[in-house]
């Protein structure tokens, strides 16, 4: 059996079926994206082939940065919210009475599918029956927002259900994580008398440090291509307000039928999120891996 | 952990050749496989021709046209043993995108559903759609239709869709409530203001709307600007030989947000689907309501709305506005939905078949089952309808002029801004001013 794994051939033959399914539905797409960037098409029919216009144009589209500058906000504010998960997923690991029902209560969004989840929230946030406002009319505030038809306040109150809806995968690898931190270390600590602050600080922190690495990747990453919440539940408006890069590029293509010019979005999408990955990669690159045995 | 990176290095080169061998083959694949169209329909063994239909009427939100429709697809098949019709059914949204993506990749189903003139336009210069007129022109569909209708639907001379609604939009309203505050129906626009006042001081919501979805916000748009500036000024600055400057458009444009200013549409509206806003409306919390008559169902035939409310829910004409150069029996509206055949079809002709079968049937059965308006001819003296109904077909026959839906009426590009415009204009994010400069910009880039 050794024999016939470390031939060449056959590790070939083994990754090949896989690989073509791979190249099929993910890379051959990707390319083609950028090439149908590259010319003007209403998505039936003939293309025009105008080489770089539709991403020149991209660059002094106002439209579309603002679209980056509200992803780019999500990713901060994901970035953030990380920080949260962290620290309830330390408090999880901990011994502390109901820690199980806790953890199956954080669970539970990631089982809804997004619509679901959207559906919810609309009706919470709805301006007159909404859970929001009525509790706020009950205390007795005239006004109270109307959270998804104001501009400055509808991008702030989508943040909420997606942090909401990601909390437990986020708290689900965190805590895998300090789980596989072996115990011993943690008692040797404690006999040497150190606090718990200082357990999870100089112990825990330190020993995660590459799963928060991937998981500051992958909130990043997702928040540059998050689509689905906001589409269903304002479809980028009211006017733009909280239109994301995603929702531009599905509205230019679907909408405007300008599919040369919506390839484009995608495939600057695709870049931004690539040099996103490669920034983080470098700025929390370890040089050390951690083993324990 | 690291070492195994070393082992990879070696063949690196190798692979990447490797890789984009295949790359450049599975281009060569994919090209090879967009050369010919898998199209739908096959007249396969046995003689037996299968049609596929795609339509937007599910049965949960439009149950009526659902039931119709299935009904027509089923004597058509008693009546033609060799002819299967396959149905697809998606919701609106759903639909539209579906049918973008069909046919980028060439296989439209052979019979579908379309919107006239700016939507319809990208799909006949693709080649898309097969002209009807041979059927227009047909012993069965000659002269059925309502003069103005398939004139939506053609382009060059030729039309590529049979229209099979048609719609004006009214302004619903409900009496008990207006009956509760004492007010009349009001028939200029400082009289509808009034009714707004009164309403909004008594803490009812004056008008239901969800302009989440924006083309709802559009017709009060539309209305405002065909009652001051006319339906010719309107039509002209869409279609580019006028201009959005037009001060009475721009006066419009500022009577929407008066409107706004005055609490006139229930809270949050721009943040709320038309279903949601509509729910307003059914629940008796707002008003008024400003719809087209494919709501008509909603408030006539659909037997799951209780009959206390249907009885109570009337509607008038959008009032004049004084000193405006519109009138009372301008409506705004236009053929609904129409259906096609696709030119890629290999069951072309009884595909065709079908739809002139279709149309027919819709015409003689849609009103008194479905409650929508057809556009073909109806003979009302025959059926005993809703009064609802009768008052609004004579309305339809009063029309002095229906304005198409602007969204409706213009290219797709320049309808997104429109839409994204009037969400801006109601959430008083610009002037009427740059209101106008927008829709100008978008209509001079022509696309």
């Amino acid at each position: 059996m050794e024999k016939v794994m470390s031939n060449k051939l056959v590790i070939a033959l083994y990754v090949l079926p896989s690989l073509l399914l791979l190249l099929a539905v993910i890379y051959v797409p990707i390319v083609l994206t950028g090439y149908y960037g590259l010319n003007q098409w209403n998505g039936i029919g003939s293309m025009t082939f105008v080489g770089l216009d539709n991403y020149q144009h991209l660059l002094t589209d106002s439209a579309f940065w603002q679209s980056a500058w509200h992803s780019l906000l999500l990713a901060l504010f994901s970035g953030i919210s990380l920080i949260g998960y962290l620290v309830i997923a330390m408090i999880l690991s901990g011994k502390i009475k109901g820690a199980n029902l806790l953890r199956k209560i954080y669970l539970i969004p990631m089982l809804l599918s997004s619509v679901a989840i959207a559906q919810l929230w609309l009706k919470m946030y709805h301006p007159t029956n909404g859970v929001f406002n009525s509790i706020l009319a009950s205390v007795g505030v005239h006004n109270p927002p109307e959270w998804l038809a104001n501009p400055s306040l509808v991008l702030f109150a989508l943040f909420i259900p997606i942090i909401w809806q990601y909390a437990g995968f986020y708290i689900l690898i965190y805590y895998a994580g300090l789980k596989n931190i072996p115990e011993t270390l943690m008692e040797a600590a404690r006999i040497d008398g150190a606090s718990a602050w200082q357990i999870a600080t100089r112990i825990k922190l330190p020993l995660l440090r590459e799963v928060i690495n991937v998981t500051i990747i992958l909130s990043i990453v997702g928040s540059l291509k998050y689509f689905d919440l906001i589409y269903v539940m304002t479809d980028g408006g009211p006017n733009g307000a909280s239109e994301v890069m995603a929702s531009y590029m599905y509205h230019q293509a679907f909408r405007s039928f300008d599919f040369g010019y919506g390839s484009a979005t995608a495939f600057a999408l695709l870049l931004i999120c690539l040099i996103a990955t490669w920034l983080i990669r470098k700025v929390t690159a370890t040089s050390d891996t951690i083993q324990y045995s | 952990m690291s070492n195994e990176y070393g082992l990879r290095k070696r063949s690196h080169q190798k692979w990447f050749a490797g890789l984009t061998l295949l790359l450049s083959f599975m281009l060569v694949l994919s090209g090879c496989g967009a050369g010919k169209d898998g199209q739908g329909g096959s007249s396969g063994d046995g003689g037996k021709v299968t049609l596929k239909m795609m339509h937007l009427w599910p049965e949960g939100s439009s149950a009526q046209q659902s039931k119709l429709v299935t009904q027509i697809i089923d004597q058509y098949q008693k009546d033609h043993p060799n002819v299967v019709i396959q149905q697809e059914v998606l919701e609106n949204e759903q639909y539209k995108n579906k049918l973008k993506v069909l046919s980028a990749s060439n296989e439209l189903p052979d019979i579908g559903i379309t919107w006239a003139a700016g939507f319809m336009e990208p799909y006949v210069k693709g080649g898309l759609f097969t002209p009807m007129d041979d059927l227009l022109q047909g012993s069965k569909l000659k002269d059925k239709f309502v003069p103005g209708t398939t004139e939506a639907y053609a382009l060059n001379g030729k039309t590529y869709a049979l229209p099979i609604e048609l719609n004006i939009t009214p302004i619903y309203y409900n009496k008990a409530i207006f009956q509760k505050y004492n007010l009349k129906v009001p028939t200029t626009f400082d009289e509808f203001k009034q009714v707004v006042k009164t309403l909004t001081d008594h803490g009812v919501a004056p008008i239901a709307l969800g302009n989440k979805d924006r083309w709802t916000g559009s017709l009060w748009y539309m209305y405002l600007a065909d009652r001051i500036a006319g339906n010719e000024t309107l039509k002209k600055a869409i279609d580019g030989s006028g201009s959005f400057d037009d001060p009475g458009l721009i006066q419009a444009a500022s009577e929407v947000q008066t409107l706004v200013d005055m609490n006139a549409f229930n809270k949050g509206f721009n943040g709320l689907s038309n279903d949601e806003g509509k729910s307003e409306f059914m629940n008796n919390k707002a008003a008024m309501y400003l719809m087209a008559t494919w709501e008509l169902p909603n408030f006539t035939t659909n037997p799951a709305i209780p009959q206390a409310f249907k009885d109570q829910i009337g509607f008038f004409k959008f009032p004049m506005v004084a000193g405006g150069k519109g009138n009372e029996n301008s409506w705004v509206g236009g053929p609904g939905v129409g259906l096609f055949v696709s030119e890629n079809s290999k069951v072309k002709e009884e595909a065709k078949a079908f739809v002139e079968y279709f149309v027919v049937k819709w015409g003689e059965q849609s009103v008194t089952q479905a409650g929508v308006i057809p556009a073909t001819k109806v003979d009302t003296s025959k059926e005993k309808l809703p009064k609802l109904y009768v008052d609004l077909l004579n309305g339809l026959n009063q029309a002095s002029s229906i304005t198409l839906f602007a969204d409706v009426q213009m290219k797709p590009n320049a309808a997104q801004v429109h839409l994204n415009m009037i969400q801006a204009l109601f959430g008083k994010a610009v002037t009427p001013q740059q209101f106008a400069d927008q829709h100008k910009a978008a209509i001079e880039k022509g696309n």
